[in-house]
């Protein structure tokens, strides 16, 4: 079939009849950048710039003073930047690591495991796909009182950890691990447990690059557990401090917004890192995301 | 017999070592939350003394007294999400398919740019909005309007109640190609091409035929996925109307979409039962358009 000229899903090459594609793509892809770009930039623009008159989309001479001043000026509290951003950072990795395994370990037992319970909690994780979260924040509020995680680190960290797209992906992954490679492994005397680390964990690893992404994406950026659960300001994430610097009137304060840009930048780079190193991981799980 | 139902009872309890985990968290921080709004939805609850019980109350005052809600809220709901839902969709749909039509290496470079604006928060972005929608004429957007002599005097973007529920569909369809759209991307390349050689074959014309009597059948399931994540999707992503004009209620209320109706009740009024109710008709909202996508994509057995 040399000769079939019809679809060319996923070519191997470039040919012309592709121009059109990259001419919608690409200016689609800019708009799409635009904003992110603009962020770059006016966090490296040096006072003088952000004042300019006419305003400048792109700086010109680029300064690090910004991130200098945001490490340095505690403009809203007397806690240092640095203490929100290692909370944060503790934060994110314990919901990322965490929700991983507890996802992954659930995912392997609705796949492969026999239970009574087993479709019940799937069925219920599929109607959990379409909760929308922000919509009970007051009966979680109250829960997470009730359980003394209020003003505590656990606070931020245990309310985020099933994430029902995180194991419904996973499930579908572990779906397609043969089942003949967990029977000879159980022949040869494996448990369940054995079975789990040695043969699924390393098949499944692009599902839990998955889920590792939309956890870190879910913790990194979230501000509800410091604003509900958290009155102590040192327990606080680096999300939240953002609020502080954004609030209303940002535009009059041409000097903090270089600053906030600054923050803003140190949001959005770790998500952009992830998602480099696992594009393609990422690809892979989703070709089995479909829901049936 | 005996030993068999000792060995089920054991398979049961290593079972629930490994769902267990996850089954508690899921049944403390999204069932009973669920549950709990249920059960606070029949009562006034004002967080400082114990709900009462009122029955269909809050229900009927929705339907019959808040103003607001259906001068407003409903349908800025509405609008909001008949724009941002099913125009989102459609855009991660076709972005995808774009995607799938070229190489490998230029399709990563275009995907990461496309689904970045899905990565940044909306706290950070607030501070590239603030700024791009500032609305002095040093404001970015007024002031390249202005040059280009489009307008004559500076708008207040995000505080004028004409304006800013333009920009929330904007900067939301901005940052709507999210998990969706790269599961439907992904869905795309994982077609099976004989698929397209038989369908031209059985005479398919064009690209749109194919798409229509190809692409999209043979990949429903994520067709179906996307469906549920845009429609979520849309309901949670109207705060961005809070951020951008910094105030709850929005100006004139011409941003206040649902979400902000429930955070409006329950953290700055305190009426907490009230602001259940809307939150289980939000549920029950949600709940139903997935179901309706359900219908649409589901594969017929």
């Amino acid at each position: 079939m040399s000769a079939f000229q019809g679809s060319k899903i996923n070519p191997t090459r470039f040919h012309r009849t592709q121009i059109k594609y990259y001419l919608f793509l690409i200016l689609l892809a800019v708009f799409m950048i635009l904003p992110i770009i603009f962020m770059f930039s006016q966090a490296l623009k040096p006072l003088n710039e952000l004042f300019l008159y006419p305003p400048r989309f792109l700086v010109e001479n680029p300064s690090f003073k910004n991130f200098y001043d945001l490490i340095n000026v505690t403009s809203v509290t007397v806690i240092p930047m640095t203490r929100f951003l290692f909370n944060s950072i503790v934060m994110t990795a314990s919901v990322v690591v965490l929700s991983i395994l507890i996802s992954a370990m659930a995912g392997f037992a609705l796949s492969k495991m026999q239970f009574k319970s087993k479709r019940a909690i799937f069925e219920a994780n599929i109607i959990a796909l379409m909760f929308v979260p922000a919509s009970v924040a007051i009966p979680r509020y109250l829960i997470v009182n009730q359980l003394g995680l209020t003003d505590n680190m656990l606070g931020h960290i245990i309310p985020l950890l099933a994430l029902p797209v995180g194991l419904f992906l996973i499930k579908q992954f572990v779906d397609q691990t043969p089942n003949d490679l967990i029977e000879a492994a159980k022949i040869d005397g494996a448990g369940n447990f054995g079975v789990f680390w040695k043969i699924v964990i390393p098949i499944i690893r692009p599902a839990m690059a998955t889920v590792a992404i939309l956890a870190f994406q879910l913790a990194w950026n979230n501000t509800e557990t410091s604003e509900i659960y958290m009155n102590k300001e040192t327990l606080r994430t680096f999300a939240f401090y953002m609020t502080t610097l954004t609030g209303t009137g940002l535009e009059n304060r041409v000097a903090g917004q270089g600053i906030a840009a600054a923050a803003a930048l140190i949001m959005f780079v770790p998500n952009l890192i992830i998602f480099i190193f696992l594009q393609s991981r990422v690809i892979d799980t989703m070709a089995h995301s479909g829901l049936k | 017999m005996k030993a068999a139902t000792r060995k089920s009872w054991r398979q049961e309890l290593e079972a629930m070592v490994f769902v267990g985990p996850f089954v508690a968290l899921f049944s403390v921080f999204i069932v009973v939350p669920v549950l709990v709004a249920i059960y606070l939805s029949f009562t006034y609850f004002n967080t400082v003394q114990v709900p009462v019980f009122i029955g269909l109350k809050n229900y009927v005052n929705l339907l019959t007294q808040d103003n607001v809600f259906m001068m407003y809220v409903l349908p800025n709901t509405f609008k909001f999400s008949l724009m941002v839902g099913p125009g989102g969709y459609i855009l991660s749909f076709w972005l995808a398919w774009l995607l799938s039509q070229i190489s490998r290496r230029s399709r990563s470079v275009l995907t990461l740019a496309i689904y970045s604006p899905s990565m940044t928060a909306a706290v950070a972005m607030a501070v590239v909005w603030l700024v791009i929608f500032s609305g002095d004429g040093a404001g970015y957007l007024n002031n390249f309007l202005i040059e280009s002599g489009f307008i004559e005097k500076p708008i207040q973007w995000t505080q004028s109640p004409h304006y800013l529920m333009y920009i929330m569909m904007i900067v939301t369809l901005w940052n709507s190609m999210g998990v969706g759209f790269l599961a439907m991307l992904a869905g795309i390349l994982n077609i099976n091409p004989e698929l397209y050689e038989a369908g031209y074959i059985d005479g398919i014309k064009n690209r749109l035929q194919e798409v229509w009597y190809i692409t999209i059948p043979s990949m429903k399931p994520q067709m179906l996925f996307g469906a549920v994540m845009a429609v979520v999707g849309t309901f949670q992503a109207g705060d961005i109307g809070v951020q951008l004009s910094g105030a709850n209620p929005t100006p004139q209320y011409a941003g206040q979409v649902i979400i902000n109706h429930i955070q409006d009740y329950g953290f700055i009024r305190y009426d907490m039962g009230y602001a259940s109710a809307v939150s289980v008709v939000l549920l029950l909202i949600v709940y139903i358009l997935s179901k309706v996508c359900w219908r649409l994509f589901a594969e017929k057995e």
